[in-house]
C-alpha cells in the first residue's frame, strides 16, 4: 500500500505492507535506522518516537495509521549537522550514553519531559523516562543529563531542521 | 584547543572528556548491526529442538512454504568440525544426533523474505525421541540421570588453607546456612545479530554485536577449517554485553557463515526479544553451603564452604566462572582454616554462561549473607563483624596469595557507614519497625551493607596464556593509531585508550584514532572480559605509546618536548626515511606472581579492587514490595582514568545488582524459559532504582605508591558492582523485616514466603 507522511520535517513516500509497523518503515522504507528496536512489544521505549509532537513506541503503531502524519526520529533532533539540541550535548557531556542503543529513544523521552516540564524535579525525570529501559546506566547518568538540559536554552524555533540541511545530511 | 605543554603538565588521566564515539550515539548515526545495510541479503532463522533432551530421529519439511527457494543448512553441511568450543569441544554448533537442551539449534534457513523464513520455521518438524532429562543442580551431582561426561561434573576443585575439619571440631560457635542465586538474563537492550559474507575465494566475513572477536574468529576456523586469513570478524557498534556476547555471538556467527557459505549470499540473521532470551546464555544459577567457626567475638575460625552452579548442557566457560566465584567465596576476610569445594554440573537447561562478575556475584552473596546470619545469631552488628574479620596486608587469602594491595579495609568500612549514615539510621530504623509492629503498620525500613573484592584481569595464568597484543602506528600526518581487539561496548574504551595515549604523547586526542576491531587490523588483545580493559590492555597501550615515543625521540626526530605539529614532522620524516613506524607491546607476567592451576594455590588475581557497598530499603509488608531507597558504592579501584565513565559503570551495575536481588526471576520449565519477554522478565526502570552515591578511593595513589599493574595505578571495575549490590540489598531487608533472605531473587512472593515460614 502507498503511505505519504512526514519525516523530519520532509514529505515521504513509499510502498508498505498493510501491517508494516511504522519502526519497519522508518528503518527499512526510509533508511532512518537511528530508531532502534528493543523488545517490539512496547516495553523498552528503544523505538520512541514523536508522532505530531506526542511521543510513541514506534514498533506498536502500524504504519498505515500515521498517513499523512508529522513524523520526528532522533534524525531530525540535531538543529544541523554541526549543531546538537541541547538534549544531545547534556547527554554527551554527563555520561547519559554508555552503549547507546536505548539513547535515540532516551533523548525523545527526555525531550518530551522536557517540553511538559521545562525546569523538571527528580521526580518528574524519572516518571517521563519511566517507559524507556536502559540496561547499562542505571540512569543516573541520565538523570544528571536531564536536569543538565533543562539548565540550557532550548533551540530556537527558527534554527529547527530545514528540508535542505535535512537533505544534505 | 589546549596547548601541548598544558597537556603534558597537566594530564588527562583523571578528567572526564565527552566519550569519542558519543556524538555518532546521541545522533542515531552509530551502526549497530540491525543498521548495516546489506544490499542482496538472505535472512536467517533456526529451527531449535524444544525438546529438553531427545535421539534426532528425523526431520519434516511440510508444505506450505516453496522450500525450493529456501537454503536449508543442517550438521551434515559444515565443512569442518561442528563444534562451538571454548575450552572443550562437547557442544555442536548444530546438533545432529543428541539433544541436550531445549534451545539446540538443529535447522538453518535463509530466504529473501522475513516473513517466509517465519513461516518455514514453524514448517520444520524435528523428530526427537526424548530421553530422561535432569534440571536440578543437586540432582545432576547426584548422578542418577547422566547427561554429560561419567558423572556430569563439568569441572570441580578445592581450595584448602589449614586444617577446617579441626579448626570446626574445636570451634566454640558454629554456624550454618545454604544460600542460593538465581539464573540472571544480561538483558543488553540490542539483541544479538549477525551478518556474514562467504565465498571459496574470500573466505568468511562476519559483522556483528560481540564482545570478543578472536574468540568468533578461532570459532569459524575450526568449523570451516580454513586457515586463520580467511576468516575476518569485524565488531559493529554493540548495545551492551555484560558477559552476554562474549560466548553466544560464535554460535551466531557461526550459523549465519553456514547459511552465507551455503547460499552464496550475505545474509543477516538478528534474535528477536524473545529469541534471545530464550537461547543465549544467562548467569548461573548458584548454590552454596556454608559452615563456619567462631568465637564469641565473632572471628572466623573455620570456614567451610560448598559452591555450586548450574553449567547447563554443555561446558562452554563454566569452569572459569567457577574459579572466580570459589576464589571469591571466603571474601575479604582472614580465617586460618578454609576449604572451598566449587563444582559446575551439567543440566539440560541452555548453557549458562559469562554474566558480569563471572560467578563472583554467587559467591560473594553467599559469604556476605552468611556474615549477617552470624551477626544476627551472635548479637553483633553486621558491620562490627566485618571490621573484626577483615584482611589485612600481609595476611594471606585462601589461596595462601598474600594480600599487597595497600589496602586498609576498616578505614573504608568506616568511611561507607559515615556516608551512609549507618550507625544512626540502624537504630532509628529498628526503632520505628517496632513502632510501625506494635501498631499494626506495614512499612518496615531497613539499612545493610557487604564488604567485597574482585579480582582483575584473568584469573590465576590466564594473562599468561592469553598473552595479549597491542599495536601502535603512526600515519605520516601523525596521527596515532591504536589497534587493540578490545570492543567498546558501552564502557567507553575507546575514550580511555585515547587518554591513556595522550598521557605518554601529550598529543590532542583527534590526533588519537582507535582503530575498530576488526581481526584483519588489529592483534588479538584478548576477550573484552573479566574487568581486564583498562588495566591490562590499557597498560599495553600506555606501554606501545612510550615505546613509539622512544622510536622518534632515538632517531633524533622529537626532542624531550614538543608541539603536535612537531610530532607529526617527526612522524613524516620518519615515514620518508622509509622506517615503519608500529610497535607493538604484548603482556608480560609481572613478577612475584605465582599461580598454580592444580592446587588452586597462589595468586589468584594480580590485584584487585575493594569495596564497601550499603544499602537502604522501605518494605511494605501489605504488597511485600521492597524498594531501594538509597544506595552508597564506596570503592578502592586504583587511579580512575575517567571519573564520569567509571560511576558510569558504578551506576549500571549496582542498578543490575538491584535487579538480580529484587526484580529478576527466570521461570523455567523442562529447560525452558517461560517469561522469556520484556514484559514478564522484570528489570529496573527509571523509577525503581534509588539514588546511587558513588565514590572512589585510591589510597595507594593517596600514600604515593600507585597500584603497580594498570596504566597509572588503574585497576579493574566493570564486574565489581555486581558482587555487592545484591548482597547489601539483602542485608537491609534482613534488618527491615528479621528475614535473612538468603536467596535472590527475592520478590514479593519470596519474601511473603519467607516471612510466612519464619512465623
Ligand atoms: S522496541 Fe518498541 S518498545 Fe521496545
Ligand atoms: S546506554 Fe546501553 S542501554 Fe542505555
Amino acid at each position: 500500500m502507498r503511505l505519504t507522511l512526514t519525516v523530519n520535517g520532509i514529505e515521504r513516500t513509499c510502498d508498505v505492507h498493510p501491517l508494516a509497523r511504522l519502526l519497519d518503515v522508518l528503518r527499512r522504507d526510509l533508511s532512518l535506522p537511528g530508531t532502534k528496536e528493543g523488545c517490539g512489544e512496547g516495553e523498552c521505549g528503544a523505538c520512541s518516537v514523536f508522532v505530531d509532537g506526542k511521543l510513541v513506541n514506534s514498533c506498536l503503531v502500524p504504519a498505515m495509521q500515521v498517513a499523512g502524519r508529522d513524523i520526528q526520529t532522533i534524525e531530525g533532533v540535531a538543529p544541523s549537522a554541526e549543531l546538537l539540541d541541547r538534549v544531545q550535548e547534556a547527554f554527551l557531556r554527563h555520561g547519559g550514553a554508555q552503549c547507546g542503543i536505548c539513547t535515540p529513544g532516551m533523548i525523545l523521552a527526555a525531550k518530551a519531559l522536557l517540553a511538559e516540564h521545562p525546569q523538571p524535579t527528580m521526580a518528574q525525570v524519572r516518571e517521563g523516562l519511566g517507559g524507556n529501559l536502559c540496561r547499562c546506566t542505571g540512569y543516573t547518568k541520565i538523570f544528571e543529563s536531564v536536569i543538565a538540559a533543562a539548565a540550557l536554552p532550548a533551540i530556537p524555533p527558527s534554527a529547527q531542521p530545514s528540508a535542505l540541511e535535512e537533505a544534505k545530511r | 584547543m589546549k596547548q601541548p605543554h598544558e597537556l603534558r603538565e597537566a594530564s588527562v588521566i583523571g578528567t572526564s572528556p565527552p566519550r569519542k564515539e558519543g556524538v555518532a550515539k546521541v545522533t542515531g548515526k552509530a551502526v549497530y548491526i540491525d543498521d548495516l545495510p546489506v544490499a542482496g541479503a538472505l535472512y536467517g532463522v533456526t529451527v531449535r529442538s524444544r525438546v529438553a533432551r531427545g535421539h534426532l530421529r528425523g526431520i519434516t519439511y511440510h508444505p506450505g512454504v516453496p522450500w525450493e527457494d529456501f537454503h536449508v543448512v543442517t550438521a551434515a553441511d559444515i565443512p569442518g568440525e561442528n563444534t562451538i568450543a571454548l575450552l572443550e569441544k562437547d557442544q555442536p554448533c548444530l546438533a545432529d544426533q543428541r539433544i541436550n537442551h531445549p534451545e539446540e539449534a538443529v535447522v538453518l534457513l535463509a530466504h529473501p523474505d522475513r516473513e517466509l523464513c517465519e513461516r518455514a520455521r514453524r514448517l520444520c518438524e524435528l523428530h526427537i525421541e526424548p530421553l530422561p532429562t535432569v534440571f536440578d543442580l543437586d540432582e545432576s551431582l547426584d548422578g542418577e540421570v547422566r547427561v554429560w561426561g561419567d558423572d556430569n561434573i563439568l569441572k570441580q576443585f578445592s581450595i584448602d588453607k589449614g586444617n577446617v575439619a579441626e579448626a570446626l571440631a574445636t570451634a566454640p560457635i558454629i554456624v550454618e546456612g545454604d544460600y542460593a542465586t538465581g539464573a540472571q538474563e544480561q538483558l543488553y537492550i540490542e539483541p544479538q545479530g549477525m551478518v556474514a559474507l562467504a565465498s571459496p575465494k574470500h573466505g568468511i566475513t562476519v559483522w556483528g554485536s560481540l564482545q570478543c572477536p578472536y574468540y568468533v574468529h578461532k570459532a569459524l576456523a575450526t568449523l570451516f577449517g580454513f586457515p586463520k586469513e580467511r576468516v575476518r570478524i569485524i565488531q559493529c557498534e554493540t548495545g551492551g554485553g555484560f558477559g552476554g556476547k562474549e560466548e553466544y555471538p560464535s554460535m551466531l556467527a557461526a550459523h549465519a557463515a553456514l547459511l552465507a557459505w551455503k547460499a552464496r549470499r550475505p545474509v543477516k540473521m538478528i534474535y528477536d526479544r524473545h529469541e534471545d532470551m530464550l537461547a543465549t546464555t544467562k548467569r548461573h544459577p548458584s548454590r552454596t553451603r556454608i559452615r563456619s567457626g567462631h568465637d564469641e567475638s565473632g572471628k572466623l575460625l573455620a570456614l567451610d564452604i560448598d559452591f555450586r552452579l548450574d553449567g547447563g548442557a554443555y561446558m562452554t566457560l563454566s569452569p572459569v566462572v567457577l574459579s572466580r566465584g570459589g576464589l571469591h567465596a571466603s571474601g575479604p576476610y582472614h580465617c586460618d582454616h578454609v576449604r572451598i569445594r566449587a563444582r559446575a554440573a551439567a543440566t539440560n537447561h541452555p548453557p549458562h554462561g559469562a554474566f558480569r562478575g563471572f560467578g563472583a556475584p554467587q559467591s560473594v552473596f553467599a559469604i556476605e549473607r552468611h556474615l549477617d546470619k552470624v551477626a544476627a545469631q551472635l548479637g553483633i552488628d553486621g558491620a562490627e563483624l566485618r571490621r573484626r574479620n577483615f584482611l589485612a596486608p600481609g595476611q594471606t587469602m585462601a589461596t595462601g596469595q598474600v594480600v599487597r594491595d595497600e589496602i586498609d579495609l576498616p578505614e573504608l568500612l568506616d568511611r561507607a557507614l559515615t556516608m551512609s549514615d549507618y550507625a544512626r539510621k540502624r537504630t532509628e530504623f529498628a526503632r520505628l519497625n517496632a513502632e510501625s509492629a506494635s501498631r499494626g503498620t506495614p512499612i518496615r525500613k531497613g539499612i545493610g551493607l557487604a564488604s567485597f573484592m574482585h579480582g582483575a584481569g584473568f584469573t590465576g595464568s590466564g594473562e599468561r596464556y592469553l598473552a595479549s597484543v597491542v599495536a601502535v602506528d603512526a600515519t605520516p600526518q601523525g596521527t596515532v593509531r591504536i589497534r587493540a581487539s578490545s570492543t567498546e561496548i558501552g564502557q567507553g574504551k575507546d575514550t580511555v585508550f585515547t587518554q591513556i595515549a595522550q598521557d605518554v604523547l601529550g598529543l590532542p586526542s583527534h590526533m588519537i584514532e582507535v582503530v575498530r576491531p576488526d581481526t584483519a587490523e588489529v592483534p588479538d588483545s584478548g576477550p573484552t572480559v573479566a574487568s581486564r580493559t583498562v588495566m591490562v590492555v590499557g597498560k599495553l597501550v600506555q606501554s606501545a605509546c612510550q615505546e613509539l615515543r622512544r622510536k622518534l625521540s632515538e632517531g633524533g626526530l622529537l626532542g624531550e618536548s614538543y608541539t603536535p605539529t612537531e610530532f607529526a614532522s617527526a612522524c613524516d620524516i620518519f615515514h620518508q626515511l622509509g622506517g615503519v613506524l608500529r610497535v607493538e607491546s604484548q603482556y608480560q607476567q609481572p613478577t612475584g606472581i605465582e599461580w598454580d592451576d592444580k592446587t588452586y594455590k597462589g595468586d589468584a588475581y594480580a590485584t584487585y579492587a575493594w569495596a564497601v557497598y550499603v544499602a537502604e530499603v522501605t518494605v511494605d509488608l501489605t504488597t511485600y514490595e521492597t524498594r531501594v531507597d538509597r544506595f552508597w558504592a564506596l570503592q578502592d579501584a586504583g587511579k580512575i582514568i575517567h571519573p564520569v565513565m567509571a560511576a558510569g559503570q558504578i551506576e549500571g551495575g549496582v542498578a543490575q545488582g538491584i535487579g538480580f536481588a529484587l526484580y529478576e526471576k527466570v521461570v523455567w520449565k523442562e529447560g525452558r524459559m517461560q517469561n522469556a519477554q520484556m514484559t514478564n522478565y522484570i528489570m529496573p526502570t527509571s523509577l525503581d532504582v534509588p539514588d546511587i552515591l558513588v565514590e572512589f578511593d585510591d589510597r595507594a595513589t593517596r600514600l604515593g605508591t600507585p597500584a603497580a599493574h594498570g596504566p597509572r595505578g588503574a585497576k579493574g571495575i566493570g564486574e565489581l558492582p555486581l558482587d555487592g549490590s545484591a548482597p547489601a540489598v539483602a542485608s537491609a531487608v534482613q534488618h527491615a523485616t528479621g528475614v535473612l533472605c538468603g536467596a535472590v531473587p527475592m520478590t514479593p512472593e519470596d519474601l511473603m514466603q519467607a516471612l510466612e515460614a519464619a512465623r
